[in-house]
């Protein structure tokens, strides 16, 4: 698919895509990797200090400073692993997918990068297997790297399954661990993931591109691009009712309208939906909010995965919410009592709200399910959910009077704007 | 202070927590608990080991925090 | 202690353990989760099933050193946990050691319950469903009373207790099944006017 995706837009210096995908090319452009010929600890504590430097967080989701993350994995001592996320179990984002065919090696000098500095033994990618071009393109990524001697610690592809809990970083680490393909329940974020009992590190394929980036070009380089409190630049998956659908590479902090202008919406959009399904929907009076951590947190919202779609004005943002929510609630693990039966139950009353079918008790009933299903799951997941559907019924807030009423808007019964996986139970 | 940390993966809603202790452990239509994370009352202490030892799952694990996390 | 005291010690104590490893069955059988419809409180069905336990085990333990105590009969330490080693009853004190060894597992499995897998905990656990019937086989087998009509009642009452209960608890988890099924059936799965696959989106995302 990602000849339907292409970078619309990426300008200046430090950019991750745009670059040779080839090695020879890559290491024309950007020179080798600076990987160093003997991991000492001196280079290992300038890296992690370069990294802070930086200020780079995890474009993967949690937004985690990776300075933080490196620290914790350094701790657990030599022989662990670098795994590669590149799951993008996230229907509406493309970026990783695009990164790893168009620009494998920076995301692969990146897991080096991170193998030195960790001791690690072993570079895990992780690509589900359907996914036959990034699959391909990574195939030969590897054997052009082995064959030219820039793979000092040996790198291996491997396929869990494709649902969008096995892109979550506990389970990702299980899986690598066991097979078993499941979040763990982790009160303290500070104890590391752990992989044949040696520590494992878990990024984020676009966070490596950034992290090789930042190790050649040097931390001003990212610090130059985006805002000194999120600094560097991010992948944009802009979708829904744009004519030009595709990958933005932009500056943190660009207004959230000017990145999907890029893809030229086909029309004034309704809202926009910003982080991904379990992220949130933001209104027309907050679409000059700089693309940002501090800045989306203050609307309610997250750069979550780097995902924008446009909903356009022929469309019912509660119809589109409650299929959201109808496929969150089927991605869950199944692991906890309320992800699994409070979703579903979630997705029900939005469905019947989205139908103009409520009964007097649905609004408070939603919202008590709301406030009682969130931060009860092991993982992140139902928090996302409950984030989608809260932020829904505050942006279509003029929509959800009529449709309480049971008059629901003239859209809600149209085709969806939004992207579902066909692995997806659909009626 | 204690704290209630119940491992939602572990839980299976025998609801027995909530028995012993209602006033800090609620639980949600579908039998699952509720806690809010705040410290205990000293006076609870003891009803809290009980719920931790009782629990047949054992997602029960009680914190020792001197102060807010 | 004289051997004919010590041996009504055995039988005794075998009794009465065989009784109190029949209640510590049927209270375990019948912990079950949203369980509200009881007159008591779950917790206090949970703390009867593991007191009820060690006082059983504490009869069991009288029932195994009175036997190998009494000089009448000779069985040694070992042919209580080693099967079928006994010189006196080789067949029958052989299934009460083998009742005896399973039931040291599924002691140990909740001694040392904080340090295995919940899985591995349930496995070792449930091989009480083994011992119980093994030591009841043994309790018959011996057949120093199994031919009284009172300790065949007992025997008889063992039986339809641990029946009863193990009736009750699959009625029980068949329900709720029924009832987890159709919540997840509705999971993933929206009304078909709010169909997922009519996007006017290019396809998946699959690349």
């Amino acid at each position: 698919m990602p000849d339907a995706l292409d970078l619309l837009a990426t300008t200046g210096q430090y950019r991750l895509l745009g670059h040779p995908t080839d090695l020879a090319g890559h290491i024309a452009t950007l020179g080798p990797a600076p990987l160093p010929s003997d991991a000492s600890r001196g280079w290992r504590q300038g890296f992690i200090a370069a990294v802070e430097a930086s200020g780079l967080s995890g474009r993967g989701g949690a937004g985690f400073p990776a300075a933080v993350k490196l620290a914790l994995a350094q701790s657990g001592g030599p022989g662990g692993s670098v795994v590669v996320n590149g799951m993008e179990g996230e229907p509406a984002s493309d970026k990783d997918k695009l990164l790893l065919i168009r620009s494998p090696h920076l995301v692969l000098d990146g897991a080096q990068l991170l193998a030195a500095a960790t001791e690690a033994r072993r570079v895990t990618l992780c690509v589900p297997e359907g996914r036959r071009r990034v699959v391909a393109a990574l195939r030969r990524a590897i054997e052009e790297r082995m064959a030219a001697g820039c793979a000092p610690v040996p790198e291996v592809i491997a396929h869990p399954p494709d649902r969008f809990v096995a892109g979550e970083e506990s389970a990702l680490a299980r899986w690598v661990d066991s097979g078993r393909s499941l979040p763990f329940f982790r009160p303290d974020k500070g104890v590391a993931l752990q992989i044949g009992r040696r520590g494992a590190l878990v990024h984020n394929a676009e966070t490596l591109a950034h992290l090789a980036m930042i190790a050649s070009t040097g931390p001003e380089a990212f610090r130059a691009r985006g805002l000194p409190e999120d600094p560097g630049t991010s992948l944009v998956t802009v979708s829904g009712a744009v004519e030009l659908p595709g990958v933005v590479e932009i500056e943190r902090g660009t207004p959230l309208i000017d990145i999907v202008r890029r893809a030229l919406p086909t029309g004034q959009p309704q809202a926009l939906l910003v982080g991904g399904y379990g992220g949130a929907w933001v209104g027309p009076q907050d679409f000059a909010t700089p693309y940002a951590s501090f800045s989306l947190r203050a609307i309610g919202a997250t750069a979550g995965v780097g995902v924008a779609v446009v909903l356009g004005q022929n469309a019912c943002g509660l119809a589109e919410s409650a299929r959201i929510a109808h496929f969150l609630a089927g991605q869950s693990a199944g692991q906890c009592g309320p992800c699994v039966y409070g979703l579903p139950a979630i997705a029900d009353d939005l469905t019947r709200l989205a139908r103009g079918q409520a009964d007097p008790g649905l609004l408070a009933r939603l919202h008590r399910r709301l406030g009682e299903v969130d931060g009860r799951g092991a993982c992140r997941h139902p928090d996302g959910a409950v984030n989608l559907v809260r932020s829904a019924l505050h942006v279509f807030s003029a929509d959800l009077a009529a449709h309480l009423d049971g008059v629901p808007c003239p859209h809600w019964n149209r085709p969806s704007q939004l992207r579902f996986p066909d692995s997806a139970r659909a009626a | 202070m204690i704290r209630i940390l119940i491992d939602p993966i572990a839980c299976d809603a025998y609801g027995y927590c909530a028995e012993l202790l209602p006033e800090a452990v609620s639980l949600d239509e579908w039998g699952y608990p509720i806690v809010d994370g705040r410290p205990l009352p000293p006076e609870l202490a003891s009803a809290a080991k009980r719920a931790a030892r009782d629990c047949p799952r054992r997602a029960i694990t009680l914190r020792e925090r001197t102060s807010g996390h | 202690m004289s051997s004919t005291s010590l041996w009504y010690a055995t039988r005794a104590s075998g009794l009465v353990a065989m009784v109190l490893l029949t209640l510590t069955m049927v209270l375990g059988i019948t912990t079950t989760t949203r369980t509200r419809a009881r007159r008591w409180p779950g917790f206090a069905h949970q703390e009867l099933h593991r007191r009820i336990s060690m006082i059983a085990v504490v009869f069991l333990g009288l029932h195994v050193l009175t036997s190998v105590l009494d000089t009448y009969v000779n069985i040694s330490w070992a042919a209580i946990v080693i099967p079928f080693t006994s010189s006196y009853g080789r067949l029958w004190v052989g299934v009460g050691a083998i009742s005896l060894d399973l039931m040291i597992a599924v002691f140990a499995s909740s001694l040392l319950r904080a340090r295995m897998r919940p899985q591995t905990w349930r496995a070792m656990h449930w091989l009480a469903y083994l011992s119980w019937p093994v030591a009841l086989a043994h309790t018959f087998g011996m057949g120093t009373d199994a031919g009284e009509s009172w300790v065949i009642a007992l025997g008889a009452g063992c039986v339809l207790a641990v029946a009863v209960a193990l009736t009750w608890r699959l009625r029980h988890s068949a329900r709720q099944a029924t009832a987890r099924r159709v919540q997840a059936s509705l999971a993933g799965l929206p009304p078909k006017s709010l169909a997922l696959t009519a996007s006017s989106q290019t396809g998946s995302s699959h690349a």
